[in-house]
């Protein structure tokens, strides 16, 4: 076991991804950026040093301080309050973890399902090819976030305020990953159209191998470093919609928000003069997408695949 | 040609019959016009006696049928809460949208066509990489915060006090960062012309004008990275094309050679992206009318869902969806007259 993990990680280490990661200065910040932010979201009940759900430790005689190092502030509040009361510092760690959660849970729905249909799409070919193809055309020429935006309205409609907003995470998950498949479908098939044609898959096929089998064990393993690079993107794309989705107010209620609805609810007070409410998570939004979208580039760059761009 | 035609306006109706259905199956899934209608005093026979004779008790292909045939006579419904034709409000609501779109697109088009041939030009300079930098940051810039901060910076101003104002070179500092605002981020203002129909304009006075300033600038920031990105692109592989060498040769100028022979081929790749990112900019408008509270089509889609105006709801889909399928198959069109080669893919597919 040991002598097995040593030698991954020397592999690793000897890798041409090592390697070009160690002379980007640009995708090193970015990646230690993110494993802190990462790491602050997913650690935000210690972190935070009060619970935004819990009602009981808001003040409401606290609202709308401003961050450390303005006229009027508490240092107990380091980024200042809202305008409910609570502490910015906490919501904006438990607003990341939310936005994190449906960006990185939306882009595993996406992902089974752009696998599923673009391998079907590509291996079997023919009628189910232009079927599950057009179908993709029609919803991507529809623009992700309006389809997005239309289910949510629908959602919201049909269960309600209330009803919606306990089941928000879920119902976003479900919205952006259904609203996005078409992107990484795209992207397998044409790997897996470059695939087909090589010797090892006639191989498999003389050996009498199903076609499940030759599609999920011998073509997708060969296809993965597209996918790989599109995910990245994805999440940031996804969080994005996210923050767009919460701050039309078709997300995460205000009870339990994530960096979108933290900006919406700002937003009611920037005439008022508190910026800090709605710019400051705008900030840790925009700089999570960024660093994400950074990474993307960068592994784009290493692993080049031919990415194909509709 | 003709029956890559025929080809893409099926398919076009192919699309606009699966939107209505599904526009079919939300009003019927979720409005139930005999509750907005009658109170709770009617009796359960006389409910079922006014369903028969609205025709809810037929089977749903009829009363597809019935909604579809009065959609195509541009009969969408009433809504709830105009109590008015949900055609008659949304075409009140258009001009707004497409004035903000409008203007967005010029200002997309002044910036992304100089900056992207450029940086295509000179993908060395520094200049370029700026650009290239700064548009990666735009991409992952929400509409809605751009629009957030341009309201900060111009509608209400910022006063900047980081440096000591009792010397000369600190106050200086501080009034260059500060900003005055005082730009409305507010609707359309009050100085509209009218010019036919529904369309009050905001083109004509200066009011109008400041008033789309905000919102055309929030709009167009999203749109603006990718289309500079994407000139950049098309237009350096144009310029490795064997006929811009020629060109370079034969001893033509250079600016004849970018702007003139490379220019024009760039643009086509380009004007297709922008069709199909029609889509893509309705989406937005949903977001930038939100923040600036534009009377536009978008925010009227947003108030509808809060106000479960169901009727309405339904005939933005299909409003939206019509426009989306007309100009795709233009563009398709297009594409295909301008490149004959697209026809061969459009057949495969």
């Amino acid at each position: 076991m040991t002598t097995a993990t040593i030698s991954r990680w020397d592999r690793f280490r000897d890798s041409f991804l090592w390697y070009s990661f160690k002379r980007d200065k640009i995708a090193i910040v970015s990646f230690l950026v993110l494993v802190l932010m990462v790491a602050a979201a997913v650690f935000a009940p210690l972190l935070a040093p009060t619970d935004p759900y819990d009602l009981a430790q808001i003040n409401i005689m606290n609202s709308e301080l401003p961050p450390v190092g303005m006229s009027g502030a508490d240092a107990a509040f380091p980024l200042g309050t809202d305008a409910q009361g609570r502490d910015m510092l906490s919501t904006i760690l438990y607003g990341t973890r939310v936005s994190l959660l449906i960006g990185f849970g939306a882009v595993v729905l996406q992902a089974v399902l752009g696998i599923l249909f673009g391998l079907m799409a590509g291996y079997l070919g023919g009628r189910v090819d232009s079927i599950l193809m057009r179908i993709a055309d029609v919803q991507l020429s529809f623009s992700t976030l309006m389809v997005a935006i239309i289910v949510g309205a629908v959602f919201k409609a049909s269960f309600g305020n209330l009803m919606f907003g306990e089941i928000a995470i879920y119902m976003l998950i479900f919205i952006i990953g259904v609203a996005e498949w078409p992107q990484i479908a795209r992207t397998v098939r044409a790997s897996v159209l470059a695939e087909k044609k090589k010797e090892y898959v006639d191989a498999a096929k003389v050996m009498g191998f199903g076609t499940r089998r030759i599609m999920f064990r011998h073509i997708l393993p060969n296809t993965l470093s597209p996918i790989f690079v599109i995910a990245t993107v994805q999440i940031a794309n996804a969080i994005i919609s996210e923050a767009a989705l919460s701050f039309l107010g078709l997300g995460m209620p205000e009870t339990q928000p994530s960096l979108g609805s933290l900006i919406k609810s700002g937003f009611d007070y920037i005439q008022s003069g508190s910026w800090w409410i709605t710019l400051i998570p705008g900030l840790v939004l925009v700089v999570l997408v960024l660093v994400i979208n950074l990474l993307g580039d960068w592994l784009r760059d290493v692993m080049n695949p031919r990415l194909y761009k509709g | 040609m003709l029956a890559f035609l025929v080809q893409r306006i099926s398919q076009a109706i192919l699309v606009m019959f699966v939107i209505s259905v599904i526009a079919f199956a939300i009003q019927d899934g979720l409005g139930d016009p005999l509750q907005q209608m009658v109170g709770m005093s009617v009796s359960e026979e006389e409910r079922e006696a006014i369903r028969d004779e609205m025709g809810l008790n037929d089977p749903l292909v009829v009363q597809y049928l019935r909604f579809a045939g009065n959609a195509v006579q541009g009969d969408l419904g009433i809504s709830y809460f105009y109590g008015k034709p949900t055609l008659d409000v949304i075409l009140e609501h258009l001009p707004a949208t497409l004035e903000l779109a409008i203007g967005a697109s010029l200002i997309i088009l002044f910036f992304s066509v100089p900056i992207g041939v450029y940086a295509a030009i000179r993908p060395q300079a520094l200049l370029s990489k700026f650009f290239m930098g700064v548009s990666t940051v735009g991409i992952s810039i929400p509409v809605f915060l751009t629009a957030i901060v341009l309201i900060q910076l111009f509608s209400i101003g910022i006063t900047v006090d980081l440096f000591p104002a009792n010397t000369g070179w600190g106050q200086s500092l501080n009034s260059a960062l500060s900003t005055k605002g005082g730009l409305p981020s507010y609707g359309r203002g009050d100085e509209l012309t009218h010019l036919f129909g529904t369309w009050h304009s905001g083109f004509f006075s200066q009011g109008g004008l400041l008033h789309l300033i905000l919102p055309a600038i929030s709009l167009a920031s999203i749109m603006l990275p990718l289309f500079i990105r994407l000139i950049r692109a098309e237009m350096m592989e144009v310029l490795q094309s064997d006929y811009v060498r020629y060109a370079r040769a034969k001893g033509l100028q250079p600016g004849r050679i970018n702007f003139l022979h490379a220019l024009k081929n760039t643009m086509l790749p380009v004007i297709t992206v922008g069709g199909v990112q029609i889509g893509t900019m309705v989406a937005y408008t949903i977001l930038t009318e939100t923040v600036f509270q534009w009377p536009g089509v978008g925010l009227m889609f947003l108030e509808a869902i809060t106000r479960s105006d169901i009727p309405l709801i339904v005939a933005y889909l299909m409003v939206v969806g019509l426009i989306f399928v007309i100009t795709n198959t233009i563009v398709d069109l297009i594409y295909g007259l301008v490149n004959p080669t697209v026809k061969l893919t459009g057949k495969k597919a």
